[in-house]
Protein backbone atom coordinates (compact mmCIF):
# COMPACT_ATOMS: atom_id res chain seq x y z
CA UNK A 1 0.00 0.00 0.00
CA UNK A 2 1.41 3.42 -0.94
CA UNK A 3 1.45 6.03 1.82
CA UNK A 4 -1.59 8.28 2.22
CA UNK A 5 -1.33 12.04 2.84
CA UNK A 6 -0.96 11.63 6.57
CA UNK A 7 1.66 8.90 6.26
CA UNK A 8 3.62 11.09 3.84
CA UNK A 9 3.44 13.94 6.33
CA UNK A 10 4.52 11.63 9.14
CA UNK A 11 7.49 10.46 7.07
CA UNK A 12 8.42 14.06 6.27
CA UNK A 13 8.30 14.86 10.00
CA UNK A 14 11.16 12.36 10.46
CA UNK A 15 13.35 14.88 8.59
CA UNK A 16 13.03 17.34 11.47
CA UNK A 17 15.86 17.69 13.95
CA UNK A 18 15.81 19.26 17.37
CA UNK A 19 16.38 23.01 17.26
CA UNK A 20 15.60 23.48 13.58
CA UNK A 21 13.91 26.56 12.17
CA UNK A 22 11.59 25.23 9.46
CA UNK A 23 9.18 26.59 6.87
CA UNK A 24 6.22 24.37 5.92
CA UNK A 25 4.38 24.91 2.65
CA UNK A 26 0.65 24.67 2.00
CA UNK A 27 -1.11 21.29 1.63
CA UNK A 28 0.48 18.05 2.88
CA UNK A 29 3.50 19.96 4.30
CA UNK A 30 1.15 21.76 6.70
CA UNK A 31 0.17 18.35 8.12
CA UNK A 32 3.81 17.69 9.06
CA UNK A 33 3.37 19.77 12.22
CA UNK A 34 0.94 17.08 13.51
CA UNK A 35 3.73 14.48 13.50
CA UNK A 36 6.75 16.22 15.03
CA UNK A 37 8.66 13.42 16.84
CA UNK A 38 8.75 13.40 20.61
CA UNK A 39 11.76 15.20 22.03
CA UNK A 40 12.23 17.26 18.87
CA UNK A 41 11.57 20.97 19.19
CA UNK A 42 11.31 22.90 15.96
CA UNK A 43 10.36 26.52 15.38
CA UNK A 44 8.01 27.04 12.46
CA UNK A 45 8.51 30.10 10.30
CA UNK A 46 5.61 31.73 8.50
CA UNK A 47 7.02 33.87 5.70
CA UNK A 48 4.49 36.66 6.24
CA UNK A 49 6.52 37.61 9.30
CA UNK A 50 6.56 35.18 12.20
CA UNK A 51 8.78 32.64 13.93
CA UNK A 52 7.14 30.32 16.43
CA UNK A 53 3.83 29.61 14.74
CA UNK A 54 1.26 28.02 17.04
CA UNK A 55 -1.84 25.92 16.28
CA UNK A 56 -5.15 27.20 14.92
CA UNK A 57 -7.11 29.23 17.50
CA UNK A 58 -10.16 27.89 19.27
CA UNK A 59 -13.37 29.36 17.95
CA UNK A 60 -13.98 32.86 19.23
CA UNK A 61 -10.32 33.72 19.73
CA UNK A 62 -9.39 34.32 16.07
CA UNK A 63 -7.29 37.44 15.58
CA UNK A 64 -7.39 39.12 12.14
CA UNK A 65 -3.85 40.43 12.78
CA UNK A 66 -2.49 36.90 13.23
CA UNK A 67 -2.44 34.70 10.13
CA UNK A 68 -0.11 32.25 8.40
CA UNK A 69 1.16 32.34 4.82
CA UNK A 70 -2.01 30.54 3.72
CA UNK A 71 -4.00 33.43 5.25
CA UNK A 72 -5.44 31.11 7.91
CA UNK A 73 -5.93 32.35 11.46
CA UNK A 74 -3.28 30.95 13.81
CA UNK A 75 -1.92 31.54 17.33
CA UNK A 76 1.38 32.56 18.88
CA UNK A 77 3.63 30.68 21.31
CA UNK A 78 5.74 31.93 24.24
CA UNK A 79 8.85 32.21 22.04
CA UNK A 80 7.10 33.80 19.03
CA UNK A 81 8.75 36.73 17.27
CA UNK A 82 7.20 38.99 14.62
CA UNK A 83 9.02 40.91 11.90
CA UNK A 84 8.40 42.57 8.55
CA UNK A 85 8.43 40.83 5.15
CA UNK A 86 11.88 42.14 4.15
CA UNK A 87 13.37 40.72 7.37
CA UNK A 88 11.44 37.48 6.88
CA UNK A 89 12.90 36.89 3.44
CA UNK A 90 16.27 38.12 4.64
CA UNK A 91 16.43 35.14 7.00
CA UNK A 92 15.18 32.83 4.23
CA UNK A 93 17.56 34.11 1.55
CA UNK A 94 20.35 34.33 4.07
CA UNK A 95 20.25 30.61 4.80
CA UNK A 96 19.10 30.98 8.42
CA UNK A 97 16.12 28.67 7.90
CA UNK A 98 17.32 25.07 8.07
CA UNK A 99 14.67 23.41 5.98
CA UNK A 100 11.64 23.97 3.79
CA UNK A 101 9.10 21.20 3.23
CA UNK A 102 6.92 21.97 0.27
CA UNK A 103 4.71 20.51 -2.43
CA UNK A 104 5.56 20.29 -6.14
CA UNK A 105 4.11 19.62 -9.57
CA UNK A 106 7.40 18.28 -11.00
CA UNK A 107 10.92 17.51 -9.77
CA UNK A 108 13.78 16.76 -12.16
CA UNK A 109 16.65 14.37 -11.51
CA UNK A 110 19.05 17.33 -11.17
CA UNK A 111 16.90 18.88 -8.40
CA UNK A 112 15.03 21.38 -10.57
CA UNK A 113 11.65 22.16 -9.07
CA UNK A 114 8.43 23.32 -10.76
CA UNK A 115 5.50 24.21 -8.54
CA UNK A 116 4.22 27.65 -9.44
CA UNK A 117 2.59 27.76 -12.87
CA UNK A 118 1.08 25.75 -15.71
CA UNK A 119 1.27 27.71 -18.98
CA UNK A 120 -2.17 28.43 -20.41
CA UNK A 121 -3.83 27.86 -17.05
CA UNK A 122 -4.67 30.34 -14.34
CA UNK A 123 -1.48 31.78 -12.90
CA UNK A 124 -1.78 32.74 -9.28
CA UNK A 125 1.84 33.63 -8.62
CA UNK A 126 4.89 32.17 -6.95
CA UNK A 127 4.37 33.83 -3.59
CA UNK A 128 7.45 33.05 -1.51
CA UNK A 129 8.29 29.72 -3.16
CA UNK A 130 11.17 30.96 -5.32
CA UNK A 131 12.81 32.71 -2.38
CA UNK A 132 12.40 29.68 -0.14
CA UNK A 133 13.91 27.14 -2.51
CA UNK A 134 16.78 29.47 -3.36
CA UNK A 135 17.56 30.35 0.22
CA UNK A 136 16.85 27.65 2.78
CA UNK A 137 19.62 25.17 3.50
CA UNK A 138 17.66 21.98 2.72
CA UNK A 139 14.59 21.58 0.48
CA UNK A 140 12.36 18.53 0.98
CA UNK A 141 9.51 18.01 -1.47
CA UNK A 142 6.39 16.06 -0.48
CA UNK A 143 4.15 15.11 -3.38
CA UNK A 144 2.35 12.25 -5.10
CA UNK A 145 4.71 10.15 -7.20
CA UNK A 146 2.50 10.39 -10.29
CA UNK A 147 -0.05 12.88 -11.64
CA UNK A 148 -3.74 12.18 -12.14
CA UNK A 149 -2.95 10.59 -15.52
CA UNK A 150 -0.56 8.15 -13.82
CA UNK A 151 2.53 9.86 -15.28
CA UNK A 152 5.71 10.26 -13.25
CA UNK A 153 6.21 13.64 -11.54
CA UNK A 154 9.88 12.73 -11.09
CA UNK A 155 11.32 13.58 -14.49
CA UNK A 156 14.56 13.71 -16.42
CA UNK A 157 13.77 17.38 -17.05
CA UNK A 158 10.89 19.54 -15.84
CA UNK A 159 8.36 20.47 -18.51
CA UNK A 160 6.78 23.30 -16.49
CA UNK A 161 8.37 26.70 -15.76
CA UNK A 162 10.86 26.34 -12.91
CA UNK A 163 10.54 27.63 -9.39
CA UNK A 164 14.23 26.96 -8.77
CA UNK A 165 17.19 25.33 -10.48
CA UNK A 166 18.95 22.40 -8.74
CA UNK A 167 17.33 23.21 -5.42
CA UNK A 168 15.67 19.97 -4.22
CA UNK A 169 17.57 17.71 -1.80
CA UNK A 170 15.02 15.00 -1.02
CA UNK A 171 11.60 13.92 -2.35
CA UNK A 172 9.02 12.08 -0.28
CA UNK A 173 6.20 10.58 -2.35
CA UNK A 174 3.39 8.12 -1.71
CA UNK A 175 5.74 5.41 -3.00
CA UNK A 176 8.91 6.21 -1.10
CA UNK A 177 11.82 8.53 -0.40
CA UNK A 178 14.45 9.57 -2.96
CA UNK A 179 17.51 11.81 -2.73
CA UNK A 180 18.85 14.04 -5.49
CA UNK A 181 22.46 12.96 -6.01
CA UNK A 182 25.09 13.35 -8.72
CA UNK A 183 23.65 11.90 -11.93
CA UNK A 184 20.08 11.28 -10.77
CA UNK A 185 17.90 10.11 -7.91
CA UNK A 186 18.83 7.54 -5.28
CA UNK A 187 16.20 5.46 -3.52
CA UNK A 188 16.39 5.96 0.24
CA UNK A 189 13.42 3.80 1.14
CA UNK A 190 10.18 2.44 -0.27
CA UNK A 191 6.78 2.98 1.29
CA UNK A 192 5.47 0.02 3.29
CA UNK A 193 4.33 -2.65 0.84
CA UNK A 194 5.80 -0.89 -2.22
CA UNK A 195 8.60 -2.77 -3.96
CA UNK A 196 11.67 -1.15 -5.43
CA UNK A 197 10.55 -2.45 -8.85
CA UNK A 198 7.20 -0.70 -8.48
CA UNK A 199 8.90 2.53 -7.47
CA UNK A 200 11.33 2.32 -10.40
CA UNK A 201 8.50 1.56 -12.85
CA UNK A 202 6.62 4.66 -11.70
CA UNK A 203 9.66 6.92 -12.09
CA UNK A 204 10.83 8.60 -15.31
CA UNK A 205 13.93 10.17 -13.75
CA UNK A 206 17.21 8.28 -13.78
CA UNK A 207 17.62 6.18 -10.66
CA UNK A 208 21.20 5.71 -9.51
CA UNK A 209 22.10 2.42 -7.84
CA UNK B 1 5.08 69.95 12.13
CA UNK B 2 1.57 68.67 11.54
CA UNK B 3 1.28 65.01 10.61
CA UNK B 4 -2.15 64.11 11.99
CA UNK B 5 -5.08 64.55 9.62
CA UNK B 6 -8.79 64.12 10.24
CA UNK B 7 -9.73 61.74 7.45
CA UNK B 8 -8.24 59.55 4.75
CA UNK B 9 -9.47 61.95 2.07
CA UNK B 10 -7.84 64.90 3.85
CA UNK B 11 -4.57 62.99 4.32
CA UNK B 12 -4.42 62.16 0.60
CA UNK B 13 -5.33 65.69 -0.52
CA UNK B 14 -2.84 66.97 -3.11
CA UNK B 15 -0.95 63.67 -3.30
CA UNK B 16 -2.98 61.76 -5.90
CA UNK B 17 -2.56 61.99 -9.67
CA UNK B 18 -3.46 59.77 -12.62
CA UNK B 19 -0.74 57.32 -13.65
CA UNK B 20 0.99 57.37 -10.25
CA UNK B 21 2.90 54.52 -8.60
CA UNK B 22 1.70 53.48 -5.15
CA UNK B 23 3.33 51.01 -2.76
CA UNK B 24 0.90 49.38 -0.36
CA UNK B 25 1.45 47.32 2.78
CA UNK B 26 -0.51 44.21 3.69
CA UNK B 27 -0.44 40.45 3.22
CA UNK B 28 -3.72 39.03 1.96
CA UNK B 29 -6.27 41.13 3.82
CA UNK B 30 -4.08 41.34 6.93
CA UNK B 31 -2.64 44.76 7.69
CA UNK B 32 -3.94 46.43 4.54
CA UNK B 33 -4.55 50.21 4.48
CA UNK B 34 -8.28 49.71 3.97
CA UNK B 35 -9.33 53.30 4.73
CA UNK B 36 -6.79 54.87 2.36
CA UNK B 37 -7.75 52.40 -0.41
CA UNK B 38 -11.41 53.40 0.05
CA UNK B 39 -10.43 57.08 -0.17
CA UNK B 40 -8.46 56.46 -3.39
CA UNK B 41 -11.54 54.77 -4.82
CA UNK B 42 -13.60 57.82 -3.81
CA UNK B 43 -11.04 60.19 -5.38
CA UNK B 44 -11.29 58.30 -8.69
CA UNK B 45 -7.55 58.48 -9.46
CA UNK B 46 -6.86 56.37 -12.55
CA UNK B 47 -4.13 54.35 -14.30
CA UNK B 48 -2.54 53.41 -11.01
CA UNK B 49 0.43 51.09 -10.67
CA UNK B 50 0.45 49.22 -7.36
CA UNK B 51 3.31 47.39 -5.73
CA UNK B 52 1.45 45.16 -3.28
CA UNK B 53 2.01 41.53 -2.37
CA UNK B 54 -1.61 40.65 -3.19
CA UNK B 55 -4.54 42.27 -4.94
CA UNK B 56 -7.18 41.85 -2.23
CA UNK B 57 -10.43 40.01 -2.85
CA UNK B 58 -13.22 41.11 -5.15
CA UNK B 59 -14.85 43.50 -2.70
CA UNK B 60 -12.06 44.37 -0.24
CA UNK B 61 -8.53 45.68 -0.36
CA UNK B 62 -7.14 46.66 -3.77
CA UNK B 63 -10.04 44.65 -5.20
CA UNK B 64 -12.30 47.69 -4.77
CA UNK B 65 -10.05 49.67 -7.14
CA UNK B 66 -10.11 46.87 -9.68
CA UNK B 67 -13.92 46.99 -9.71
CA UNK B 68 -13.74 50.66 -10.69
CA UNK B 69 -10.94 50.05 -13.27
CA UNK B 70 -8.56 52.44 -11.51
CA UNK B 71 -5.59 50.06 -11.63
CA UNK B 72 -3.39 49.78 -14.72
CA UNK B 73 -0.67 47.52 -13.37
CA UNK B 74 0.05 45.31 -10.37
CA UNK B 75 3.48 44.27 -9.07
CA UNK B 76 2.63 41.30 -6.83
CA UNK B 77 3.75 37.83 -5.77
CA UNK B 78 0.37 36.12 -5.48
CA UNK B 79 -3.04 37.13 -6.82
CA UNK B 80 -5.03 33.91 -6.49
CA UNK B 81 -7.89 35.18 -4.36
CA UNK B 82 -9.44 37.67 -6.77
CA UNK B 83 -11.75 36.63 -9.62
CA UNK B 84 -12.16 40.15 -11.03
CA UNK B 85 -8.38 40.51 -11.11
CA UNK B 86 -8.10 37.32 -13.14
CA UNK B 87 -10.83 38.44 -15.52
CA UNK B 88 -9.13 41.79 -16.21
CA UNK B 89 -5.71 40.19 -16.50
CA UNK B 90 -6.80 37.45 -18.91
CA UNK B 91 -8.65 39.99 -21.09
CA UNK B 92 -5.54 42.17 -21.27
CA UNK B 93 -7.05 45.12 -19.39
CA UNK B 94 -4.60 44.82 -16.52
CA UNK B 95 -0.82 44.48 -16.55
CA UNK B 96 0.78 42.13 -14.07
CA UNK B 97 4.40 41.81 -13.04
CA UNK B 98 5.05 38.82 -10.79
CA UNK B 99 7.85 39.26 -8.29
CA UNK B 100 8.96 36.55 -5.87
CA UNK B 101 7.66 37.63 -2.48
CA UNK B 102 11.06 38.22 -0.92
CA UNK B 103 12.29 40.04 -3.99
CA UNK B 104 9.26 42.35 -3.83
CA UNK B 105 9.86 43.08 -0.14
CA UNK B 106 13.56 43.71 -0.74
CA UNK B 107 12.85 45.94 -3.76
CA UNK B 108 10.71 48.11 -1.49
CA UNK B 109 13.25 48.11 1.33
CA UNK B 110 16.10 48.83 -1.08
CA UNK B 111 14.25 51.73 -2.70
CA UNK B 112 13.64 53.23 0.71
CA UNK B 113 17.26 52.71 1.67
CA UNK B 114 18.64 54.44 -1.42
CA UNK B 115 19.77 51.22 -3.11
CA UNK B 116 18.79 51.23 -6.81
CA UNK B 117 19.73 47.60 -7.45
CA UNK B 118 20.78 44.41 -5.69
CA UNK B 119 21.75 40.87 -6.61
CA UNK B 120 19.71 37.90 -5.39
CA UNK B 121 19.82 34.18 -6.07
CA UNK B 122 16.02 34.03 -5.92
CA UNK B 123 14.68 33.17 -9.37
CA UNK B 124 18.02 32.38 -11.00
CA UNK B 125 17.40 29.93 -13.87
CA UNK B 126 13.65 30.67 -13.96
CA UNK B 127 11.39 32.90 -16.10
CA UNK B 128 11.85 35.65 -13.53
CA UNK B 129 15.52 35.94 -14.51
CA UNK B 130 14.85 36.46 -18.23
CA UNK B 131 16.46 39.70 -19.43
CA UNK B 132 18.14 40.34 -16.09
CA UNK B 133 21.87 40.63 -15.54
CA UNK B 134 23.47 37.53 -14.00
CA UNK B 135 26.58 37.86 -11.87
CA UNK B 136 28.62 35.22 -10.12
CA UNK B 137 29.69 35.68 -6.52
CA UNK B 138 31.71 32.97 -4.76
CA UNK B 139 30.74 30.41 -7.39
CA UNK B 140 26.99 31.04 -7.20
CA UNK B 141 24.82 32.87 -9.72
CA UNK B 142 22.71 35.88 -8.76
CA UNK B 143 20.35 38.09 -10.75
CA UNK B 144 20.10 41.86 -10.64
CA UNK B 145 16.85 43.26 -9.25
CA UNK B 146 16.01 46.96 -8.91
CA UNK B 147 14.83 49.00 -5.96
CA UNK B 148 11.31 50.42 -6.09
CA UNK B 149 10.72 54.15 -5.75
CA UNK B 150 7.03 54.90 -5.33
CA UNK B 151 5.22 58.24 -5.60
CA UNK B 152 3.18 57.35 -2.54
CA UNK B 153 3.22 54.74 0.21
CA UNK B 154 0.00 53.74 1.94
CA UNK B 155 0.33 51.62 5.05
CA UNK B 156 -1.54 50.37 8.09
CA UNK B 157 -0.02 50.36 11.56
CA UNK B 158 -1.45 49.65 15.00
CA UNK B 159 -0.33 52.74 16.90
CA UNK B 160 1.39 55.98 16.01
CA UNK B 161 2.51 58.92 18.06
CA UNK B 162 1.81 62.34 16.60
CA UNK B 163 5.35 62.50 15.15
CA UNK B 164 4.75 59.32 13.12
CA UNK B 165 6.69 56.77 15.13
CA UNK B 166 4.89 53.49 14.41
CA UNK B 167 4.16 50.21 16.13
CA UNK B 168 2.62 47.34 14.21
CA UNK B 169 0.74 44.38 15.62
CA UNK B 170 1.55 40.68 15.08
CA UNK B 171 1.59 39.51 11.44
CA UNK B 172 -0.17 42.70 10.33
CA UNK B 173 3.32 44.22 10.13
CA UNK B 174 4.28 42.21 6.97
CA UNK B 175 4.92 44.50 3.99
CA UNK B 176 4.01 47.71 5.81
CA UNK B 177 7.49 48.86 6.91
CA UNK B 178 9.21 48.24 3.54
CA UNK B 179 6.24 49.75 1.68
CA UNK B 180 6.37 52.80 3.96
CA UNK B 181 10.07 53.27 3.26
CA UNK B 182 9.97 53.28 -0.55
CA UNK B 183 7.56 56.16 -1.19
CA UNK B 184 8.32 59.86 -1.65
CA UNK B 185 5.38 60.47 0.67
CA UNK B 186 4.01 57.99 3.19
CA UNK B 187 0.46 58.12 4.56
CA UNK B 188 -0.37 55.83 7.47
CA UNK B 189 -3.69 54.75 8.96
CA UNK B 190 -3.68 53.54 12.55
CA UNK B 191 -6.05 52.32 15.25
CA UNK B 192 -4.71 54.66 17.91
CA UNK B 193 -2.73 57.93 17.99
CA UNK B 194 -0.85 58.78 21.18
CA UNK B 195 1.33 61.68 22.34
CA UNK B 196 5.13 61.62 21.99
CA UNK B 197 6.60 59.83 24.98
CA UNK B 198 3.76 57.36 25.31
CA UNK B 199 5.47 54.81 23.05
CA UNK B 200 8.65 53.26 24.39
CA UNK B 201 11.41 54.56 22.06
CA UNK B 202 13.05 51.13 22.21
CA UNK B 203 9.89 49.51 20.88
CA UNK B 204 9.31 51.65 17.77
CA UNK B 205 9.10 49.43 14.67
CA UNK B 206 9.34 52.25 12.12
CA UNK B 207 10.60 55.71 13.06
CA UNK B 208 8.60 58.79 12.12
CA UNK B 209 11.17 59.98 9.60
CA UNK B 210 9.45 57.69 7.08
CA UNK B 211 5.94 58.91 7.91
CA UNK B 212 4.41 62.15 6.61
CA UNK B 213 0.69 61.97 7.27
CA UNK B 214 -1.33 59.96 9.80
CA UNK B 215 -5.01 59.24 10.26
CA UNK B 216 -6.85 57.25 12.89
CA UNK B 217 -9.90 55.23 11.93
CA UNK B 218 -12.16 52.27 12.48
CA UNK B 219 -10.97 49.14 10.67
CA UNK B 220 -13.07 46.24 9.48
CA UNK B 221 -10.02 43.91 9.50
CA UNK B 222 -11.68 41.17 7.51
CA UNK B 223 -10.44 37.58 7.97
CA UNK B 224 -9.76 35.74 4.70
CA UNK B 225 -9.50 32.14 5.97
CA UNK B 226 -11.08 31.74 9.40
CA UNK B 227 -9.58 28.48 10.67
CA UNK B 228 -10.12 27.07 14.16
CA UNK B 229 -9.48 23.94 16.18
CA UNK B 230 -11.97 22.31 18.56
CA UNK B 231 -11.88 23.66 22.12
CA UNK B 232 -10.05 21.23 24.43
Amino acid sequence: MPWDRNQMAARAAQELEDGMYVNLGIGIPTLVSNYIPEGVEVTLQSENGMLGMGPFPVEGSEDPDLINAGKQTITELPHTAYFDSATSFGMIRGGKIAMAILGAMEVAENGDLANWMIPGKLVKGMGGAMDLVAGVRRVVVVMDHTNKHGESKLLKECTLPLTGKSVVDRVITNLGVLDVVEGGLKIVECADGVTEEELRAATEATIID
Amino acid sequence: MKKVYNSAAEALDGLLFDGMFIASGGFGLCGIPELLLAAIKEAGTKDLTFASNNAGVDDFGIGILLQTRQVKKMISSYVGENAEFMRQYLSGELELEFNPQGTLAERMRAGGAGIPGFYTKTGYGTQIAEGKEVKEFNGENYILETGLFADLSIVKAWKADTTGNLIFRKTARNFNPPAAMCGKVCVVEVEEIVQPGELDPDHIHLPGVYVHRIIKGEHEKRIEQRTTRPAA
